[in-house]
């Protein structure tokens, strides 16, 4: 009832009729990529330093599995399921929950592990931001419940700029419900601005870009 | 007119210094944010978004229609609200049906606009806000201060003083431990909520998804952790398609917060997909006109739906930088209130809303979406003076004798000269100071009290001109 209410009124405000055609919305052309892979990581490196994020750049996925395991420190994790962190070895590492299927049993564990590990579709050169798009693989939890998040890409998945994203994933709802932009740790300055990191997210981030 | 708060507020040292403080840091990071060496095509970022808005308003069915087909194709519904009342019913229908008792919210106006919290809470269902300065407001039992920064004019021992009443734990100072204190009350919230109510920052037309910017990972949570995800979102966040955030995002963040991005940006198109072993399992989009439609009719002041609410204005605004975020009449503060809260409530309600302004023009040179908020206080200030509430016979006589006089250049000179000749001169060409007794009504009083008036010149401008041209 307030569907066609709202509706005709928003109509009646325009002076527009059911089903008149639009015209094409104003173009706005995106800028493509344009710096090469260790322009991209340089890049990605500093923007992402700056907001207290850690990166470390491993030569191949065969030396990702002891870079991942020396910043756990022994400390308990969940991993999320990509082909990528099982060809980095992260399945194997002790002390990774790996292969939970259960809704159940994953929520508890992210709820209470000290760290997510999950890879990414993309990075963000531009930003230091980690594009999450979630799937069978690559759940929602794992970066978001533990205080610690460590994300494990390829160098190559780096893009330069949002504008490569919109140009490379145009239609994201078409690959799944949820993309998460994610630039930095969680943070806020909601008392006296004074920045405070790991509010509601984690308060720690640490990338690991495998060049091989 | 609140005048006490208004004097309050003006009075209180440290409130002042508050709000002088964050305001001030938020504009020097905007400035930084959108300079030159790191955004070269501001200016044209700015264009475009106006022009994106505009169309994309100017068609608002046509992409509500498109929204919701989009929406429903991923499983999701879309919920069409006249008001707050029908918000309310909706949610808490649902929890009803749903067996749900605890909601988590994060931080959205449109929620604060129809007052959702205490008509959820008014039927016993328990909504909580997430937002670390929502939560301490909640708590503390106001409304948000400003559009993104809701605790600005609370110093750390009010929090401390607020957590310590209402929570019992141990008087804590420092911001860093009290938002450990929040962070473990609200992660049990998240966990154990039923609903995730979140706002929108945009309704993507071609995607039938709503994108939710913020720091701390509250919105995340409240969108990923319950079963169901309801986003509320005034009619007007709509924009054509996805790729457009490739300019909003640039403006948003920096205009808010002076962030390139904010930390998390999420892109949300209906509930988890098949083999997902997590998120919503149900997705609703509730889309509120509570008085939308009127603006919406107003050709000449719809651009006030433009509004991304990143709250520039406010930070760059002499008068709320003084008067800060309670004195005005509704939740929305700052330019941006003081031409939407007339538009949607009447001129007549709040007529002096539209004249505490000094005209400045700052808002409308940082608005990232180019809402030329002076021309709109302009229209509106005429329409109060056309209303009831405005009206004023000694106003308009004054106003017809003046232009009576401008019009008549032999008046006008004659009157000048008499006023030179009348006007008190305090010895040795000092400046006014104070007035004689005689003119010491109220307003002149009063604005003398603040300023001051330099003495009378000799000669008239005129009267230089004519003896120069008879050179």
């Amino acid at each position: 009832m307030s569907r066609e209410a709202i509706l005709s009124q928003v109509r009646t405000a325009l002076g527009r009729k059911s089903g008149q055609p639009v015209p094409p919305p104003p173009a706005w052309p995106l800028q493509p990529g344009s710096m090469d892979t260790p322009a991209r990581i340089e890049l990605f490196t500093s923007r992402l330093e700056a907001l207290n994020g850690k990166v470390r750049r491993v030569p191949s996925t065969q030396d990702a599995a002891a870079v991942v395991s020396e910043i756990l420190a022994g400390r308990d994790a969940v991993a999320a399921q990509t082909a990528f962190l099982e060809a980095c070895g992260v399945s194997a590492i002790p002390g990774v929950l790996w292969g939970v299927t259960d809704p159940a049993q994953w929520r508890q564990a992210c709820a209470t592990a000290s760290v997510g590990i999950t890879s990414a579709s993309y990075g963000i050169a531009d930003t230091g931001t980690l594009v999450t798009i979630a799937g069978p693989s690559e759940p929602r939890l794992a970066s978001l419940l533990p205080p610690v998040h460590i994300a494990v890409i390829p160098a190559a998945s780096i893009l330069c700029s949002l504008d490569e994203l919109f140009l490379t994933v145009p239609e994201p709802a078409k690959l799944s419900s949820s993309m998460v932009l994610i630039t930095g740790p969680s943070r806020t300055a909601d008392i006296e601005q004074i920045l405070v990191r790991g509010v509601h997210g984690p308060g720690e981030i640490h990338v690991v870009i495998v060049e091989g | 007119m609140k005048n006490n708060g208004i004097a309050e507020t003006v009075s209180n040292a440290n409130l002042q210094l508050a709000i002088y403080t964050a305001t001030g840091r938020l504009i020097t990071k905007r400035q930084t944010a959108v300079a030159d060496a790191v955004l070269p095509n501001y200016q044209e970022l700015r264009s475009v978004a106006n022009e994106i808005k505009r169309h994309t308003i100017d068609h608002l069915d046509h992409y509500l229609e498109q929204f919701e087909a989009a929406v429903q194709s991923h499983g999701g519904k879309v919920v069409y609200c006249q008001n707050g009342t029908d918000v309310a019913d909706f949610v808490l229908g649902l929890a009803k049906e749903r067996g749900a008792h605890l909601v988590v919210k994060s931080k959205s106006m449109t929620t604060e606009e129809v007052d959702l919290n205490e008509r959820l809470e008014h039927h016993e269902l328990e909504a909580v806000e997430t937002d670390l300065g929502e939560y301490i407001l909640q708590l503390a039992h106001q409304r948000p201060y400003h559009i993104v920064a809701p605790a600005l004019h609370m110093t750390r021992y009010d929090v401390a003083d607020v957590f310590t009443e209402t929570l019992g734990v141990q008087r804590e100072t420092e911001p860093e431990n009290q938002t450990k204190i929040a962070r473990s009350v609200l992660r049990q919230k998240f966990l154990d909520a039923g609903i995730g109510i979140t706002g929108a920052n945009f309704l993507v037309a071609d995607s039938g998804a709503v994108v939710v910017v913020e720091n701390e990972g509250n919105a995340r949570l409240s969108s990923s952790a319950p079963r169901i995800h309801i986003a509320i979102a005034g009619i007007e966040k709509m924009i054509p398609r996805a790729t457009d955030l490739a300019v909003f995002l640039k403006l948003l963040g920096r205009s808010a917060t002076g962030q390139p991005l904010t930390v998390y940006t999420s892109f949300l198109s209906g509930p988890r997909r098949g083999g997902d072993i997590d998120g919503p399992d149900e997705f609703y989009v509730v889309l509120l006109n509570n008085g939308r439609t009127r603006l919406l009719a107003d050709a000449e002041k719809r651009e006030s739906l433009y509004c991304i609410r990143c709250g520039a204005c406010l930070n760059h605004c002499p008068v709320y930088r003084k008067i800060g975020g309670h004195n005005y009449p509704w939740v929305y503060s700052g330019p941006i209130g003081a031409i939407i809260t007339p538009q949607f409530h009447g001129v007549g309600k709040d007529p002096w809303l539209p004249f505490a302004s000094s005209l400045c023009g700052a808002c409308a040179e940082v608005c990232p979406v180019k809402i030329d908020i002076p021309k709109i206080l302009l229209a509106l200030r005429s329409e109060v003076k056309q209303s009831a509430a405005g009206r004023s016979r000694v106003e308009k006589a004054s106003f017809q004798v003046f232009a009576w006089v401008m019009v008549h250049p032999r008046i006008f000179s004659w009157l000048g000269a008499m006023a030179a000749r009348l006007a008190p001169r305090p010895a040795g060409g000092a400046w006014l100071k104070k007035l004689p007794r005689a003119f010491a009504a109220p307003p002149l009083a009063k604005w003398l009290s603040q300023r001051d008036l330099p003495p009378p010149a000799p000669k008239s401008f005129r009267q230089l001109w004519k003896e120069r041209q008879g050179k």
